[in-house]
């Protein structure tokens, strides 16, 4: 077949696959990964291990991309590269053709050759498998020990110590990161690290592990032992050399490529933590998407060169703001540290006068302009200047080449442009165009002055509820209070919105609900078709019927009763819901009154962006770990919450302990039972996103832990964007915003009355709609009518 | 009123909501606006959603499936996808009376 042969799913493999099809959409591509999944970002694995991301948003791309651009993914292992043939063997004995293969073999964890490496218990740091494993282990262990105090070390540890777990780092060298570090930021760097809860030993060589069937500690070379269920194994890489040293090709440290990334056979070139340039192999992934885009070009045809990169590094992992780049010792070197603050700041300047190095930590302002000033090895005259000048540079400042998103590989210039092109006005927009910011999420702050930038100053553009009139939620309530607007169509009359595109009717309609409290004119026409028939529309123009289960807690009678409904009328799917509740699918919409009648159980609001479900656990009633009362809890916290309408669908739980069978922690307000009270949740969430809520406070009984989850209700109510989740909202304003305005006593009394207001004038049921339809035609077409309705007795006694 | 057929009764149209007929082997469905009837194919030509639940605006409907909008006096698409067929609809007293297309004259 021909084409390109990519070996190594990792982000080397994917970065070449970008660049060479932007460069040529149709050359055959054939991307190899020897994991069963699709490349992901190794470079953050540390968040996958401090909880901060999942497996799923690690993946660099979703299988769509491939397919889209014709990439074909192999999941194999190439065996033997035969390159004068132009033929790559695979495990299975399967074989492919390619004109030009690049190497992307990554690199294998270095592992001592130390007594008891084998022992359970011991783990590399390298995939989402050793992630899962340290994680697993942490949960239990007494004490770990990560072996290795330099950046991936460091950044296991925290991952670790933020796991509960008791942490030691055991280095053998006299300062941490000592390739990033010079002795000053390094001294600093270990003073911060007891308040991550990481204990740290300098100078020590491990001599064996001890252990029986498992580890148990570390016996050191001057024979003093330290205990430790888990330990880390994260001292280096050895790039992965096996299949081009199998093929002939030239090794040094790696596969050695010249400045074209082609190695010693002109076939084969070699990109990533598996090259060696000018006898250098990097171990970062800066330099990889500049290899990647080096070799691009001479795959399809081009002309660039590599020069090398210049190394920088970036603590990833919340705790410490590190930055390295380039050289940390040089021939002038100046330094302004504040040992109190915990700041320091270096510039390294070389015999000839120009940049060559920083070192910042605790005040990482201005990095990216001695990055780029690094890497063009500008002359500096006078070094205190640039780094006082670097300390105050603005967005502005930067040069367009320069690199703001080290993750995703994104420059200024990039940024700009795209938000020129693309006449972007979010934060959120820039990021899924450009990538800048979607990986760590650091260079965030930077990417939001680049916008504030190119709209001259301009504020972000709000979230507006009605788009097309610019008219943004508050401004909206105002104009409802101050004339006392009581509907959409008012609204309407008083400024336009929702007159145009009608998108937002929905939003509007809502919005004068909950001023009013309730106390609004209903217009059906404003309501999304869920919301005019009390039914979740489905992909057939049928609709699904959800009845309320309070708690998901049923009995016989209402089991009876649903299933000979169901049988009654035809519908076509029973399912169990994630939320507890029994789903009636299949139903037309002249049914839906009969239906409702026959099941004589309130409506479950399953349609509605309102108060959905409240799950629970037996909790005390059967469970013999159980703490608290979760389902009379549950049961309650749903009757006086169901009705409400709210900005989006509210999911709810409540557990008898933290073993959480509820799933209290991912839902929108979670209850959990712990020894001696509740802890409250809130913005969780398990679906599109997965997000733990944040506690927000836990309290001594039952009734407070509903007061307040009642009170973040209204403050939700009040408070978000239509449409915007509990887990959106809290990430947005923040938990301590939340916690301002639902702890303080006052605060909280006040959010509790207005929801009150809004509860008692709130539409219990309204399924009761079929016995007084808004229209006669509600539930009908113009030339059909709703079933009749009968009792489910009456209606069984004429089935026979 | 030659070439037309009852659809049913104004009132059965609530103000910016729609609902649907048969016409011969077709449904329509009509939609009323405060400036008058208009009447498109009941089903949205990309996965068959029900028009007549949609949400009116601006002289336009959006299907509730998907969001696809449509000009209810043209059925022209409003935006990259295509249109749907708009029918005659005129209102006689409190009757609504749908003008039978020329395919379909032979069955009504």
């Amino acid at each position: 077949m021909g084409g390109i042969l990519v070996i190594g799913g990792g982000i080397a493999g994917q970065s070449v696959c970008e660049r060479v099809r932007e460069r040529d959409p149709d050359v055959p591509l054939t991307l190899l990964c020897k994991e069963p999944e699709l490349p992901y970002d190794r470079v953050a694995l540390s968040h996958l291990l401090a909880g901060e991301t999942t497996r799923e948003e690690l993946r660099l791309r979703p299988a769509e991309w491939y397919a889209d651009r014709a990439v074909d993914v192999r999941f194999a292992s190439a065996e033997k590269l035969q390159l004068d043939d132009g033929r790559c063997v695979f495990a299975d004995g399967s074989a492919a053709r390619f004109d030009r293969a690049v190497l992307c073999t990554g690199s294998d964890p270095l592992v001592p050759p130390l007594d008891g490496i084998d022992l359970p218990g011991v783990v590399a740091f390298r995939d989402p498998a050793d992630c899962a494993e340290i994680a697993r282990r942490a949960a239990c262990a007494r004490s770990a020990v990560v072996i290795g105090g330099g950046l991936l070390g460091l950044e296991a540890a925290r991952g670790i110590a933020g796991l509960g777990c008791p942490t030691t780092v055991v280095h053998l060298v006299d300062r941490l990161m000592e390739r990033q570090l010079d002795a000053g930021a390094a001294e600093l760097l270990l003073a911060a690290m007891p308040e991550l809860g990481i204990d740290v030993r300098l100078e020590t060589a491990t001599a064996a592990l001890v252990g029986g069937d498992r580890v148990t500690g570390l016996r050191f070379a001057d024979g003093t032992e330290l205990d430790a269920d888990l330990v880390v194994v994260s001292i280096g890489i050895r790039p992965q050399v096996e299949l081009a040293r199998s093929a002939g090709l030239a090794i040094g440290r790696g596969i050695v490529v010249d400045d074209r990334m082609v190695t010693s056979h002109p076939r084969a070139l070699a990109v990533g933590e598996c090259a060696e340039h000018r006898e250098v192999v990097y171990g970062l992934v800066a330099p990889i998407y500049e290899q990647a885009a080096v070799a691009a070009e001479t795959l399809t045809h081009g002309d660039a060169a590599y020069a090398g990169s210049v190394q920088s590094a970036k603590l990833k992992v919340v705790g410490v703001d590190l930055v390295s780049v380039g050289e940390a010792v040089g021939a002038r070197e100046v330094v302004s540290a504040d040992a109190a603050r915990g700041t320091y700041r270096k510039l390294v300047v070389d015999g000839e006068g120009r940049a060559a190095g920083a070192v910042l930590l605790g005040d990482t302002r201005g990095h990216e302009l001695l990055l780029e000033q690094v890497r063009r090895r500008d002359e500096v005259d006078d070094a205190l200047a640039l780094l006082v000048r670097a300390s105050e540079a603005s967005a502005a400042d930067l040069p367009d080449t320069a690199q703001v998103c080290n993750c995703n590989g994104v420059c200024k210039g990039e940024i700009t442009k795209a938000i020129r092109d693309g006449g972007l006005a979010s934060t959120q927009e820039v990021v899924t165009v450009t990538r800048a910011g979607a990986g760590c999420g650091s260079c965030k702050p930077l990417v939001k002055d680049l916008l504030m930038l190119e709209r001259d100053g301009a504020a972000e553009e709000p979230a507006y509820l009605c788009p097309c009139r610019k008219q943004t939620r508050e401004q909206l309530a105002a104009v409802v209070r101050e004339h006392e607007l009581d509907s959409v169509g008012a609204v309407g009359d008083a400024c336009g919105a929702g007159r145009d595109c009608g998108a937002c009717k929905p939003g509007l309609a809502y919005l004068v609900s909950q001023v009013r409290e309730n106390r609004h004119r209903e217009e059906r026409h404003a309501r999304f078709i869920n919301d005019r028939v009390h039914a979740n529309i489905q992909n057939d123009g049928t609709f699904s019927v959800v009845p309320r289960i309070r708690g998901g807690v049923t009995n016989p009678q209402e089991l009876r009763r649903i299933a000979d409904v169901a049988e009654r009328h035809g519908v076509r799917m029973v399912k169990i819901t994630g939320g507890q509740r029994i789903d009636l699918l299949g139903l037309r919409k002249e049914q839906l009154p009969a239906v409702w009648e026959e099941l004589d159980m309130p409506s479950g609001h399953a349609y509605a962006k309102a108060v959905r479900t409240v799950k629970t656990c037996v909790g005390t009633d059967f469970c013999r770990f159980g703490l608290g009362d979760a389902i009379d809890l549950g049961i309650e916290l749903e009757r006086r919450m169901e009705g409400l309408y709210t900005p989006h669908k509210v999911k709810s739980a409540v557990s008898g302990c933290p073993r959480n069978c509820a799933e209290s922690y991912v839902k929108d307000i979670g209850l959990v039972a712990v020894e001696g009270g509740w802890e409250v949740y809130v913005g969780g969430a398990a679906g599109g996103t997965v997000r733990k809520g944040d506690l927000l406070a836990k309290v001594d009984d039952s009734e407070s832990a509903m007061q307040l989850a009642l009170a973040f209700l209204q403050h939700y109510r009040e408070q978000a964007e239509y449409l915007e989740r509990t887990y959106a909202y809290v990430e947005r304003v923040s938990i301590e915003t939340v916690r301002d305005a639902v702890l303080d006593p006052a605060r909280q009394a006040e959010l509790l009355e207005r929801y009150a207001i809004a509860k008692a004038a709130a539409d219990p049921d309204p399924w009761l709609e079929r016995h007084q339809p808004v229209h006669p035609k509600q539930f009908a077409e113009l030339d059909t009518e709703p079933e009749p309705l009968t009792p489910i007795d009456e209606a069984l006694a004429g089935m026979s | 009123m030659t070439g037309f057929v009852k659809a049913g009764r104004a009132d059965d149209v609530p103000l910016l909501e729609g609902r649907t007929v048969r016409l011969g082997a077709r449904r329509v469905a009509i939609f009323r606006t405060p400036d008058g009837f208009h009447a498109l194919a009941a089903a949205c030509p990309h996965r068959a959603g029900p028009l007549a639940d949609g949400i009116l605006a601006d002289s336009c409907v959006t299907c509730p499936l998907h969001g696809w909008r449509f000009d209810l006096r043209t059925g022209a698409g409003m935006g990259e996808h295509p249109g749907v067929e708009a029918f005659e609809v005129v209102q006689r007293d409190d009757e609504l009376w749908l003008r039978v297309p020329e395919d379909l004259r032979d069955a009504a």
